[in-house]
């Protein structure tokens, strides 16, 4: 059986598109890595209220194959149709879906730049606490330092406060003013506005202090975190000496903004392009088509800029599809597509934020790697990009496979973040490798016939 | 109608979980902030990034190791213990 | 004015840093040249296997065995990092037939002095616990070895006190009116040497070409899969099949091997790799994971449970006859070749340095270089097939 459109991805981006491609007729496989669709914006426990967007988008569904716990790890040509090779649910079985087209939402993950005592526990990442607190009314302390850089961090701590937490400092590495420089992509943009003014009040009301160009630049702690210091950065984000001063805290949930996530398009061949904020994402033109004929691409994978972006691109993908175009929607598109640029130019990590890493800090949480094995490999061994310091120090190669502290790799190797690469975009059982169904002809050449000679690899 | 709470075990302790609740989630709500060691210094780790994108939440859950405790639905009767290392050894 | 060293190598893999290792070590001035990072290529792809194990009699084998001594030299003068682990391969049989064949070949292998070891299937066990039950016999290769590839590279780089210069690609390569080699440009402008060693693996065809000569090099790629980290003794050689498979083509029968399953010391399993002529395709291969994946769980069952985090591939540079280029080229004086060694770059890369500096220096080769001599191709008309 074919879909005529699989979606990977049910946040906003995936779920609008499903639901007006299934809208044209389309037959729709929607497939996503979660439990429950909503993307991580919209994660909601699974009795709870259903967040309105994704209400409104949910019920209209109907007619579209929607799979779920599905983590599609690879997509590749078959002829004249797509495979979309998944691991499915948490028995990590097996299951394929082919399709005449793709479209990748695939959305986002966060942005962490490592800081001395960053590994320890609680220590979490901002936009994963207000996911576990949505998605699981779980919060791990009481009194939290929110920090890092970025317009998620407002919404952040406006939800923790809203449950319950004490948020003593709000910290953010830029300065606020420099939307001014943007002001004419805001002033298109009033929703935008009242949202954030939005979150200033309610924050006020719970006697949090914001304080802009500072940066937690260290965690203190044996077990888990019990203080962390702030301190004032200069315009390139080194922390002014003398400025550190130490907050008592319970928890610290720290992000950099959001980076698209890219190893489907990119194992597809996809052309990508530089977003502001230096790192890359998938370059689509104005119906969202990818470089690749047959794929599609919307929503942050596109270039971080909001549910209300990825509805759109969605919506946009959909019609595409479809074989249909709709000129407001592309109005829309280039509206809010300003007004994420504006906002990933003014939160793009400085360079002098490295000046917080001693040499004994760990970049590479899951190799346990530390900044001064990274250095060494680019000072003394010849490693020019995070792929070669990977290779030298094994930055990079753990579980996450370099999601976490890629970035990070990447800068302290002196380079803008290269589109990321990952064949596996999951991991996949051995045992499911080895069944894998022996379909029709797949890209390019077959693989050559066992050769006659003498037995041998690498 | 209010969801029925139910209990999963950590360590052989008892836990209480919302039905919905990652095991994380859950975790995080006993207080627990640690379920996993490093392979090399033996720290201690816990959820981090909250999405199923870090790994550094892995747990073993009902003797299976290596599990994503932020993306793992907690359900009845649950055994989370503490992994150690590759989560294969011993 | 800058200093002109004794010769400039292209190539900051794992081939070209033993070129300068073994070119510096016998009192010459080298400068390393690289486009990318170093260990950029196929030797950052590679698994590290230095082996004798899978090379039948010949001009390879004795150019592995020469390698193998090398090695175990160099792991006194390299850092633990390097990971060199002299754990010894096993070539496993699955049926009696295969087993008479790997008879046949370990035998003429021995002649030439590899050491290898039959085991029966008691054997097997002992030497491996988790191997799956029911395999006929197999030899035990003690002298089969493993090292961590980029790392080798760039610590021999750097033992070799070598001028190191990443990043930088070289355009041209510079000749007299008596067409001698006088040195190479590069990107960063012109630098002077009278020797050039093209040490360029995957891309030696294009430096020979810039040095206005044939070296038919072609890119053969490979898929490695990488488990998650597992405790240290689940997998303790370099273990691998041998089938004895009928060629359909030809009417006879060859020896046929499977992946190699091996463990590090990190933790992770590897297995690699597939052999594909796909031109320079980056695109993943489903079929060559599922063959690694099958060949794998088959010799180690409880690997079926275990998940693949990573998979990567790399291009081996091949020459028709499956042999590497080595030493001066007749046909440009002052032009050297260290290139097209397949998927044994790193494990022959030691006895190719040494080669190339006995040929820089004029003095006696090691071994019988002949049947890698660099002009051995006739050059065809058109494209190079």
């Amino acid at each position: 059986m074919t879909a005529d459109l699989a979606v990977v991805g049910a946040g906003p981006a995936g779920l609008a598109a499903a639901v007006t491609a299934a809208g044209r007729g389309l037959d729709v496989t929607l497939l996503d890595a979660a439990e429950r669709p909503g993307g991580q914006i919209h994660r909601h426990p699974a009795r709870g209220p259903v967040p309105r967007p994704v209400r409104r988008l949910t019920r209209r569904l109907r007619g579209v194959t929607h799979l779920p716990a599905h983590h599609v790890w690879t997509v590749v040509r078959d002829g004249d149709t797509w495979l979309l090779h998944c691991v499915a649910g948490p028995d990590e079985a097996p299951a394929t879906v082919r399709a005449r087209a793709v479209l990748l939402a695939t959305g986002a993950y966060e942005r962490q730049l490592p800081f001395p005592g960053w590994t320890l526990p609680g220590v979490v990442g901002a936009g994963g606490a207000q996911a576990m607190l949505k998605g699981g009314l779980a919060l791990p302390g009481r009194r939290v330092v929110v920090a890092g850089s970025g317009p998620l961090l407002l919404a952040v701590a406006t939800t923790l406060a809203a449950a319950g937490a004490r948020v003593p400092a709000l910290v953010e590495a830029a300065d606020y003013t420099a939307y001014a420089r943007r002001l004419p992509a805001l002033v298109r943009n009033p929703g935008k506005l009242a949202q954030g003014a939005l979150h200033g009040g309610s924050l006020l009301r719970h006697t949090t202090r914001l304080l802009t160009r500072h940066a937690v630049t260290a965690a203190h702690g044996t077990r888990r975190v019990e203080a962390v210091t702030v301190a004032r950065l200069d315009a390139d984000w080194r922390p002014v000496p003398g400025t550190g001063r130490r907050v008592p805290c319970d928890v610290l949930a720290v992000g950099h903004g959001l980076v698209p996530q890219l190893e489907l398009a990119t194992g597809l061949g996809c052309a990508t392009r530089r977003t502001p904020d230096g790192t890359p994402a998938v370059a689509v033109d104005g119906r969202q088509r990818t470089s690749v004929p047959g794929i599609w691409a919307a929503g942050e994978t596109c270039g971080v800029g909001g549910a209300e972006l990825a509805r759109t691109e969605g919506e946009i993908a959909a019609l595409c599809v479809a074989g249909d175009a709709s000129a407001a929607l592309a109005r829309r598109r280039a509206r809010l597509r300003a007004f994420a640029d504006a906002m990933a130019a003014a939160h793009r990590p400085r360079p002098g934020w490295t000046d917080w890493l001693d040499d004994a800090t760990e970049v590479c949480r899951c190799e346990e790697v530390t900044a001064g094995r990274v250095r060494h490999a680019v000072a003394e061994l010849g490693a020019l990009d995070a792929r070669t310091v990977k290779l030298l120090t094994r930055a990079g190669m753990g579980w996450c496979q370099g999601r976490v502290c890629g970035q990070a790799v990447a800068r302290l190797a002196g380079e803008d973040p290269a589109p990321d690469r990952r064949p596996l975009s999951c991991p996949v059982p051995l045992s499911q490798l080895a069944h894998l169904p022996e379909a029709g002809p797949e890209a390019g050449p077959a693989p050559e016939a066992p050769a006659p000679e003498a037995p041998g690899a690498e | 109608m209010k969801p029925a709470p139910f209990s999963l075990t950590f360590d052989g302790r008892r836990l209480t979980a919302l039905p919905g609740q990652s095991i994380a989630a859950a975790l995080w709500s006993a207080g627990i902030l640690a379920w996993r060691t490093t392979r090399h210094g033996g720290a201690p780790r816990g959820a981090f990034c909250g999405m199923g994108t870090c790994y550094d939440c892995l747990a073993t859950v009902n003797g299976r190791p290596n599990q994503r405790a932020c993306l793992l639905p907690a359900r009845p009767g649950d055994t989370v213990t503490t992994q150690e290392g590759t989560g294969h050894d011993g | 004015m800058s200093h002109v060293p004794d010769a400039v190598i292209i190539g900051a893999g794992v081939v070209g840093a033993a070129c300068a290792y073994y070119a510096s070590r016998a009192g010459l001035d080298v400068a390393v040249i690289d486009r990318g990072p170093v260990a950029g290529g196929t030797t950052g792809a590679g698994e590290g296997n230095l082996l004798v194990s899978d090379k039948e009699a010949g001009p390879e084998l004795d150019l592995a065995l020469l390698s193998i001594r090398l090695w175990r030299e160099l792991a006194d003068v390299l850092p633990p990092e390097t990971e060199y682990e002299p754990k010894g391969g096993l070539v496993v049989a699955p049926d009696e037939t295969a087993l008479t064949a790997l008879r046949a070949f370990a035998e003429a292998q021995r002649q030439a002095g590899v050491e290898a070891y039959e085991a029966d299937a008691d054997r097997l066990r002992d030497l491996e616990p988790r191997l799956a039950p029911g395999l006929a016999g197999g030899f035990h290769y003690p002298q089969d070895a493993q090292i961590q590839p980029a790392m080798a590279a760039a610590h021999l780089l750097r033992a070799s006190g070598a001028d190191v210069r990443p990043g930088e690609e070289v355009t041209g390569v510079l000749t007299d009116r008596q067409g001698a080699v006088r040195g190479v440009r590069t990107t960063r402008g012109d630098l002077h040497a009278p020797a050039v060693v093209n040490a360029t693996g995957t891309w030696g065809g294009r430096i020979a070409e810039l040095a206005g000569v044939h070296l038919p090099v072609l890119p053969r790629r490979g898929f490695v899969l990488v488990t998650e980290p597992l405790p240290p003794g689940l997998v303790r050689h370099k273990v691998y099949a041998a089938d004895y498979i009928a060629d359909v083509a030809n009417g006879s029968a060859a020896l046929q091997s499977s992946a190699v399953v091996e463990g590090t010391p990190a933790g992770p399993v590897l297995i690699g790799a597939t052999r594909e002529r796909v031109g320079f395709d980056r695109t993943l291969s489903t079929a060559a994971l599922r063959r690694l994946a099958a060949q794998a769980t088959a010799l180690f069952p409880v690997l079926g449970g275990v998940r693949a985090i990573r998979a990567y591939h790399g291009f081996r540079p091949y020459l028709p006859d499956h042999l590497p280029a080595i030493g001066p080229d007749p046909r440009v004086p002052g032009l050297h070749h260290a290139c097209g060694h397949e998927g044994a770059g790193i494990g022959l890369a030691p006895a190719t340095g040494l080669l190339a500096a006995a040929a820089l220096c004029g003095g006696r080769p090691a071994l019988d270089v002949r049947p890698f001599r660099p002009d051995r191709f006739p050059e065809q008309k058109g494209p190079a097939a």
